[in-house]
């Protein structure tokens, strides 16, 4: 378990004003969570729970639905390969084959030293200029195995 | 000097960046003042960045740039290594109709002074100057249908929802473009995110709903960054709030982010996941039209449906449902994608065949090896041989030829590809995105990536029960990622039986 944020109560009550009286707010604040943390803190599921006036349960079933909502941190960088078919038809496959390798880890792993996580996705929008990554949150298109040993060696210095 | 530059996912995946920095620092170099627009894409991914000049005979285009080729930009155009010549001369330009995508990668997206210059809210005021029921007729006589895939008529479902009585309606704009080939909806937002809002408003108008959403997946921080910055121009310049352009019709929006699932595409998982909660599908009825979002009266629309409105209004009913063939009315934008020569986006009347897609427009295969297969409409469409490659683009023609069109994403394979491969992969996805609410979905397609391991290991006796097992979870899945899984799986079956042959790599 990592320890819990310091400033976890009062970032919450901010979260929690900024999206009073939305409709449908969940998505929005865990996604404000997860900005401030980098992951959903366990803690915070009792405080959003109370504050929507739902049950904690729910709270837990929301973030377990979605990939996207992490209940730990991940690494220093996260490097998102695509898998989906436009980028199987370039040699996706291959290419993230090569990154398990170099990397020394499977899908939703963190190396050792907590430089690199790496993730699937279905799918950037980049088909026509495939096969697709993500590093960090930034886009990039034709990754073969030397773009993606070039990425890496950005994330890993 | 006036440059384009875009700045579409695409182009920015491709380096786009650092060719804008680049063009910046060799004019301060140069001491030439140079006014950087970044647009959207013009659609032709393999030619990004690609780089337009303003000249008085026209835009001039180069591409693909590299930083080598940015000092160029400033000496003698003609001689330019990338030169490609006037950008609406270019062959990949002039065979298209581009109506939904008339402004992309011609304008400035977040200036709304171009957006007007190019004919916008041209479509807002002509739908302001008619009744809300002479709006959904107009809608319903332009023949348009839900681009999203489904294809029911879009103007039917916005008089369900205008014959609604509710104290709140909404609009709800589905831009979880979640299928693998498809990026029509991510080049909208990002290249003319004011055409969207328009159309959103003009259906809010049309049904009295004076509230918004866009539903925009997590994978897209572009379009994210831009449609968010476009909703707050949009509302300083009075085009949404409380008096839209002063006629006192209230609508306003907000941009939602979804969080990585896939069935959050499907119309109910959406709106659960818009309501804060599990995006599990719902059963329908009752149709979101009468109860949808918060249980109110729910227009929910795919991106280009939307954004296709204003033209209809800009340029009438009549003269758009003038395209196409068949009940397939108007314009599609087909995104040629995977492993082709050109690939990007193509908007044109329906009717094309695969033929012309594939081997005119994209030019073949990148790799340069035969094509073996293509999937139309996304991980849940079917993959179709060389024979079947005269059949002309529609919804009606595809689903005799027990495919779709979905969201008119073509993937393009050479002969490299497994297809029992893709089969299972099929059934796989399917299994990670299930939403679990039905057991079709949940458990068979779990069993069919076990069925297709054992067709794999050389059970014959595997094929009837994978047959089986697709006309069960055909027949029985409560949504389309249950229910159409076994397209790909059985047209991979059907069409490319010799893939799964007992015993293939005992016989090799």
């Amino acid at each position: 378990m990592p320890p819990v944020p310091a400033d976890l109560a009062s970032r919450m009550t901010e979260i929690l004003a900024d999206h009073r009286g939305m409709e449908g707010s969940l998505l929005p604040i865990l996604h404000a969570v997860q900005g401030a943390w980098g992951y959903v803190p366990q803690e915070v599921v009792p405080i959003i729970a109370l504050d929507l006036n739902i049950s904690r349960a729910e709270v837990h079933g929301v973030i377990s639905f979605y990939h996207d909502f992490r209940e730990e941190p991940a690494g220093r960088h996260v490097v998102k390969l695509c898998r989906a078919e436009a980028c199987q038809a370039m040699g996706a496959d291959r290419v993230a084959s090569h990154a398990r390798q170099a990397l020394g880890i499977d899908w939703h792993e963190t190396t050792a030293d907590g430089a690199v996580t790496l993730e699937p996705v279905f799918c950037l929008g980049l088909c026509a200029c495939a096969p697709a990554a993500m590093v960090d949150g930034r886009v990039v298109g034709r990754v073969d195995e030397a773009r993606l040993d070039a990425l890496l060696a950005t994330v890993q210095a | 000097m006036k440059i384009y530059l875009p700045r579409d996912a695409a182009a920015r995946a491709l380096d786009a960046d650092a060719i804008a920095a680049a063009i910046l620092s060799e004019a301060t170099r140069r001491g030439v003042a140079v006014d950087l627009v970044r647009n959207g894409s013009r659609g032709m991914v393999w030619l990004e960045p690609l780089a337009e000049v303003v000249t008085a005979s026209g835009r001039i285009a180069f591409g693909p740039m590299t930083l080598a080729d940015v000092p160029g930009l400033f000496g003698d155009l003609a001689q330019h290594p990338k030169a490609l010549g006037l950008t609406d001369d270019l062959p990949w330009m002039k065979a298209q109709t581009r109506l939904t995508f008339a402004r992309v990668g011609v304008i400035d997206p977040l200036s709304l002074d171009d957006y007007r210059a190019h004919g916008g809210l041209t479509g807002l005021r002509k739908a302001m100057s008619m009744t809300p029921a002479a709006v959904v007729e107009e809608v319903i006589a332009s023949g348009l249908r839900g681009r999203g895939g489904a294809g029911f008529p879009t103007g039917i479902k916005w008089k369900t929802v205008a014959g609604a009585a509710a104290d709140r309606k909404y609009i709800v704009c589905n831009a979880d473009e979640g299928d693998s080939g498809t990026f029509a909806d991510r080049m909208l937002m990002e290249g003319d995110p004011f055409t969207l809002i328009e159309g959103m408003i003009i259906a809010g108008l049309a049904v009295s709903a004076t509230k918004g959403f866009v539903y925009l997946r997590s994978e897209y921080p572009d379009a994210i960054e831009v449609m968010t910055q476009a909703v707050h121009i949009a509302r300083a310049a009075g085009i949404l709030g409380p008096s839209v352009l002063g006629s006192g019709i209230t609508f306003d929006m907000e941009i939602r982010t979804g969080a990585g699932a896939y069935v959050c595409g499907e119309e109910t998982s959406l709106l659960n996941s818009l309501e804060g909660k599990r995006g599990v599908v719902r059963a329908k009825p009752p149709l979101p039209a009468l109860q949808g979002f918060l249980g109110k009266p729910t227009v929910v629309n795919n991106v280009i449906s939307l954004a296709t409105i204003p033209a209809i209004f800009e340029m009438g009913a009549a003269f758009y449902k003038g395209f196409g063939l068949g009940r397939s009315l108007g314009t599609i934008p087909l995104q040629i994608a995977g492993n082709v020569a050109r690939g990007g986006l193509f908007e044109c009347a329906f009717g094309l065949t695969l033929h012309q897609i594939i081997d005119d427009i994209a030019g073949g295969t990148a790799t340069g090896r035969p094509v073996k297969a293509v999937q139309v409409g996304g991980p849940l469409g079917a993959y179709f041989p060389r024979s079947k490659f005269d059949l002309p683009f529609g919804y009606e023609e595809y689903a005799s030829a027990d495919g779709l069109i979905g969201h008119a994403g073509v993937v393009v394979f050479d002969d490299s590809v497994d297809m029992l491969k893709q089969a299972r992969f099929a059934m796989e996805f399917c299994a990670i995105e299930s939403c679990g609410k039905c057991t079709p979905c949940r458990i068979g397609a779990v069993r069919g990536a076990e069925t297709i391991d054992r067709i794999a290991r050389g059970d014959v006796a595997a094929i009837p029960l994978l047959t089986d097992l697709c006309q069960t979870m055909k027949a029985g899945s409560l949504c389309a990622l249950g229910g159409f899984t076994p397209y790909p799986v059985m047209s991979a079956l059907t069409h490319f039986p010799d893939d799964f042959a007992p015993m293939r790599e005992a016989a090799e």
